[in-house]
């Protein structure tokens, strides 16, 4: 049961805002509900309003420009995984919408909400920053954008002002000649670790590296000790190497106990689905699929 | 902008089952409690309440959404199929009818969301793969454990061709 509360639907950012600055802590934004409801429910948050941003024009829009690819808050995770351009331009962000939660959440859940609510425990953050996300926040004060690293502070934290609004992510698509995968674990409602790694291939050679790790800890973040540690290989070597990279990785996560697990446990399947992942997309870099399975195990 | 104040009501036209329905709505209405409690449809079952277990689902323009966390306001202007929709008077839906010759009921608690959810699926994908069904059904959880049966009658009737859309 929900205790009652007044629906705000503006259709304008400014409008939106404006409440928020007005109702404070006593508001909170709502798109598809699939978060913000069950923290409702639970008695987690106690609010009189939410504010309703779907029926703000534009917001769910997706589009593409300049090796960039922007997906709107309230893009559901259904549209991204079916939509033509992000299948196009980022194909591996399709193939994880596919496989977020399951298919009830999916059909309302919003990119946007998702982000903004930034439970450790969520695919998209991680992914996202793979492809260098970028956060576009806007106010009636005007418009900014962050980099998703450092819009995601902690577990449910962000570095939204309370009058902000999430509006879009912007994505920048990989060069060409990138393969990537993502691999996911748990057993649980929501993954326990995700992993997402990208190799683009400069001729016989891996040109960059993204390796990023989410679930773990209380953020997503990339591992630039492993990326570095990559970069210049050449592709026929990154599977002798895969051992060193995934231990690298092991080094610089910053797991958290919780229910999905010790954070020991969690540092050691950091190493074990950094290899497993690195290897899938070695495999694609140079043309193969690996058609890997492990239990309890999504790979995109 | 639309504003509905705190303990008021607004009114919400939506079609459930192919009928027309008016009804009064409080922002805070679950979809599940109006179809439950003011509509007498019970199909829809509340069992985890946090969109885990697939029990209350039901489809809103043909999407499976978990009734219990889904404002009653979001379905104006919008078709609710529960699966009080599914048969045709009488007759049932293929769906119905592979679930019967497959057993692939045991307690019934979880069916009426696995009927939903594989009828989204067989709209959309009248062919899938087993690995897809299973997919697909992630969130429709059988405490039963029946599922071996509730894969076999879903991809029978993929197989047969029967659906309706």
């Amino acid at each position: 049961m929900l205790r009652p509360f007044a629906l705000y639907q503006p259709t304008t950012v400014a409008e939106a805002s404006d409440l928020l600055a007005r109702e404070g802590a006593n508001a909170a934004l709502y798109a598809g509900g699939t978060e913000v409801l069950l923290i409702l429910k639970e008695g987690l948050l106690r609010v009189g309003s939410l504010i309703d941003v779907k029926r703000v024009p534009g917001l769910a829009a997706i589009r593409a420009d300049n090796g960039h690819l922007s997906i709107g808050a309230t893009a559901t995770h259904r549209t991204v995984e079916n939509d033509a351009t992000v299948r196009a331009r980022c194909p591996l962000v399709a193939g994880v919408a596919r496989h977020v939660a399951n298919i009830r959440v999916r059909s309302v859940g919003t990119v946007g909400g998702n982000l903004a609510f930034a439970d450790p425990h969520s695919d998209l953050a991680t992914v996202f920053l793979a492809f260098d996300a970028v956060v576009h926040l806007a106010s009636r004060r005007g418009a900014r954008t962050l980099p998703l690293a450092d819009f995601v502070r902690g577990q449910y934290e962000t570095a939204r002002e309370e009058d902000e609004i999430l509006t879009a992510v912007r994505l920048t698509a990989w060069p060409a000649h990138t393969a990537g995968a993502y691999a996911k674990f748990g057993v649980h409602e929501r993954p326990t670790l995700g992993v997402a790694v990208a190799l683009t291939r400069h001729g016989d050679a891996v040109g960059a590296v993204r390796v990023a790790v989410g679930c773990v800890g209380p953020r997503p973040q990339r591992i630039s000790a492993a990326e570095e540690r990559l970069c210049g290989v050449s592709l026929a070597d990154v599977a002798r190497h895969a051992g060193e990279v995934a231990e690298l990785a092991a080094r610089e996560v910053d797991p958290t106990t919780d229910l999905h697990g010790s954070a020991e446990y969690k540092r050691d399947m950091t190493r074990v689905f950094v290899r497993r992942t690195l290897l899938v997309a070695v495999a694609r870099a140079a043309g193969r699929d690996t058609h890997e399975r492990h239990p309890h195990t999504v790979i995109v | 902008m639309n504003v509905i104040p705190i303990q008021s009501s607004s009114k919400i036209r939506f079609r459930v089952n192919g009928g027309a329905v008016e009804l009064d709505v409080r922002p805070e209405a679950l979809l599940l409690d109006v179809l439950r409690d003011r509509l007498q449809l019970k199909g829809a079952r509340r069992s985890c309440d946090m969109q885990v277990c697939g029990a209350c689902t039901v489809l809103v323009d043909g999407a499976p959404v978990s009734a219990c966390t889904y404002l009653a306001i979001e379905a104006d202007g919008r078709e609710v199929l529960t699966v009080e929709g599914l048969a045709d008077g009488d007759r049932l839906d293929p769906l119905q009818e592979a679930f019967i010759e497959h057993g692939a009921v045991q307690c019934g608690f979880c069916t009426s969301g696995m009927l939903l959810t594989a009828k989204t699926l067989l709209a959309e994908e009248p062919s899938p793969s087993p690995e897809r069904v299973a997919e697909y059904l992630r969130g429709n959880l059988c405490r039963c454990t029946g599922y071996r049966k509730i894969l076999d009658a879903i991809l029978a009737c993929a197989k047969s061709g029967a659906t309706r859309a």
